[in-house]
């Protein structure tokens, strides 16, 4: 048990430190910029995995959530003038409420069915969004959203505002990997795999799918809030049916049920058409390209697979792998 | 300890168990058997609430727990070992054993469950060997102990065993079911369903022969074992000839 707890504190330490120093090498904004955004998609990521990748209980709503976030956030302070950090809270407390009412009857349907349902509701949010034009500001958006200060230090600056996204995404990160590794999270995984037995094995399966389902939302609410203090303008087509989609082929790519590799995969999905910007018109086709070789080849997702290669080469190489 | 009394269940408008009650008193192991389709499985189904049942009572310890959810049908103390295993392939050995203990977790038990973990790794110390192994690359045999392991881990007052022996090798069979035994010694009560009927009527004190969803026969396993029909239908007529003339 304190084997795993070290562990899992030099993984999470190792990685903020690197993350922490990353500023001084990048000082391009653009970079910057980049690497927020990754952050962001990040703590959305690490939220919907353990949705699906943990519990295997799918979402194609979770734009809705992250919107949720963003336009509580966005109107909370803009329109009424309310500080952001209350505002951010009162948007978790929203959006966590949502998930709950939406929760309880959807997640009685499984597989398919809880997709559809999820898709609805995502449509349904999104179509708030741009109808409810003395809230939202309808499809031209919502300006004016102040940018975030911690006391007197006002984070205008990427460099600022990098380091309250990543750590707050780091602590997402921390949180998750205790959650899989505990009892809840043992429980989560077993729902994946049989939900009868793990009924019969006294796991109350429906509460639990509903809280986790709760979590994720949340995790997406505070992604939100951080989205739209960052760009200061939100507008309905950031959170459409395409985010989610979006979304799911990160936690996929990365690997399911895999904490890591769901950074991972928000890292190599929102990358990749940046650096595919040289494709010009075509960089959509290349990246679909690219998901598609993905999912043939290593359909672990990226780290899983990874490993499994270099298992595999090991092995021709005559280098015996060890035994368990 | 767990009595059902005229219990009905239906899979659409099929009727799958018509009538049937036994009781199992504590202490005790009683068998079920009966051919495939009998309705065996679909018992400890309904005991364990994974299929509602739709006349009839069920009791344990003297109260009525047909309709409650299966979460707490484990929490009042039954616990199954569902057919076929059903364990977490994809959980370790270790993590699988811990969810069987997933109630109880919540009830800040944490020593008690150690020591139990303990229990189980000295009841089956292939399990120790392979904790941090997937459960999904363990045998047959071992894939049965852990699952027997998991429902041991709730600490339940009664056990539902459905078919220990299935897919398993004849060996593996025996130390089972001399497991099973053991169990009982420690104060465990115990129903198991089997089609092995010779190894089930073996270890246990009372049977139930279960037909098309009737019982048509009931007594002390060394009645059954000297049945006439129950030679016939589930032992292997002249069986013992067969055997007799092979050695």
């Amino acid at each position: 048990m304190t084997r795993l707890l070290k562990y899992k504190s030099l993984q999470v330490g190792t990685f903020g430190i690197v993350l922490a120093l990353l500023p001084l090498v990048l000082t391009n904004r653009y970079y910057l910029n980049v690497m927020i955004f990754i952050g962001i998609h990040t703590l959305l990521v690490v939220g919907l995995n353990l949705l699906m990748g943990y519990a295997g209980q799918i979402s194609l709503g979770h734009a809705a959530f992250f919107g949720l976030g963003a336009y509580t956030s966005g109107i909370l302070t803009a329109t009424y003038h309310m500080s952001p950090w209350p505002a951010m809270v009162a948007a978790v407390v929203l959006t966590a409420f949502v998930a709950l009412v939406i929760g309880i009857p959807a997640l009685k349907l499984s597989g398919y069915y809880l997709a559809m349902a999820t898709l609805g509701f995502g449509i349904i949010v999104h179509i708030c969004f741009k109808e409810l034009n003395y809230l939202t500001g309808g499809p031209s958006g919502l300006v004016g959203i102040p940018t975030l200060a911690i006391g007197s230090v006002i984070l205008d600056e990427p460099a600022r505002y990098y380091y309250l996204v990543w750590f707050t995404t780091l602590a997402a990160i921390a949180l998750s990997l205790n959650i899989v590794d505990s009892r809840v999270g043992r429980a989560l995984r077993a729902i994946h795999d049989s939900e009868s037995a793990a009924r019969a094995s006294g796991i109350y399966t429906s509460r639990l799918k509903i809280w986790v389902f709760v979590i994720s939302a949340a995790y997406a609410s505070v992604a939100g809030s951080l989205y739209a203090h960052f760009i200061t303008f939100i507008s309905p087509g950031s959170f459409d049916f395409m985010f989610s989609i979006k979304l799911v082929t990160m936690v996929v790519v990365g690997g399911m049920a895999s904490i890591w590799g769901a950074v991972f995969g928000a890292a190599t999905l929102t990358l990749l058409p940046e650096v595919l910007a040289v494709f010009h018109d075509y960089d959509i086709v290349v990246f679909g390209l690219i998901l598609m070789v993905v999912m043939i080849f290593l359909p672990q997702g990226l780290i899983r697979g990874a490993l499994d290669l270099l298992e595999k080469y090991r092995l021709r190489r005559g280098v015996a792998g060890e035994s368990v | 300890m767990l009595k059902i009394r005229n219990l009905q269940t239906f899979y659409g408008r099929i009727r799958v168990l018509d009538n049937v009650s036994l009781s199992v008193k504590p202490g005790e192991i009683v068998t079920l058997i009966g051919a495939n389709g009998a309705g065996k499985s679909t018992m400890l189904n309904c005991i364990s609430s994974l299929i509602p049942s739709r006349e009839g009572e069920i009791l344990f310890q003297g109260e009525k727990i047909n309709g409650q959810p299966p979460e707490a049908i484990v929490r009042l103390g039954i616990c199954q070992v569902p057919e076929g295993r059903q364990i977490f392939q994809p959980l370790t050995v270790l993590e699988n054993l811990q969810l069987g203990a997933y109630l109880r977790y919540g009830r800040r038990e944490r020593s008690y469950i150690e020591s139990d973990l303990n229990m189980i790794f000295s009841l089956f110390p292939v399990l120790l060997e392979r904790s941090d192994q997937v459960s999904g690359t363990l045998s047959g045999g071992e894939q049965q102990m852990l699952a027997i392991g998991r429902a041991l881990m709730s600490r339940p007052k009664l056990l539902l065993l459905d078919e220990p022996s299935m897919g398993l090798a004849p060996r593996v069979v025996v130390d089972i079911f001399q497991t099973i035994s053991k169990l009982r010694r420690e104060g465990l009560t115990i129903l198991i369903v089997e089609q092995n009927a010779r190894a089930a009527l073996k270890i246990a004190d009372r049977g139930y022969v279960l037909e098309t969803g009737r019982i048509i026969l009931q007594g002390s396993a060394a009645e059954l074992m000297e049945d006439h029909d129950v030679k016939r239908a589930y032992l292997g007529r002249d069986y013992r000839e067969f055997t007799e003339g092979r050695s």
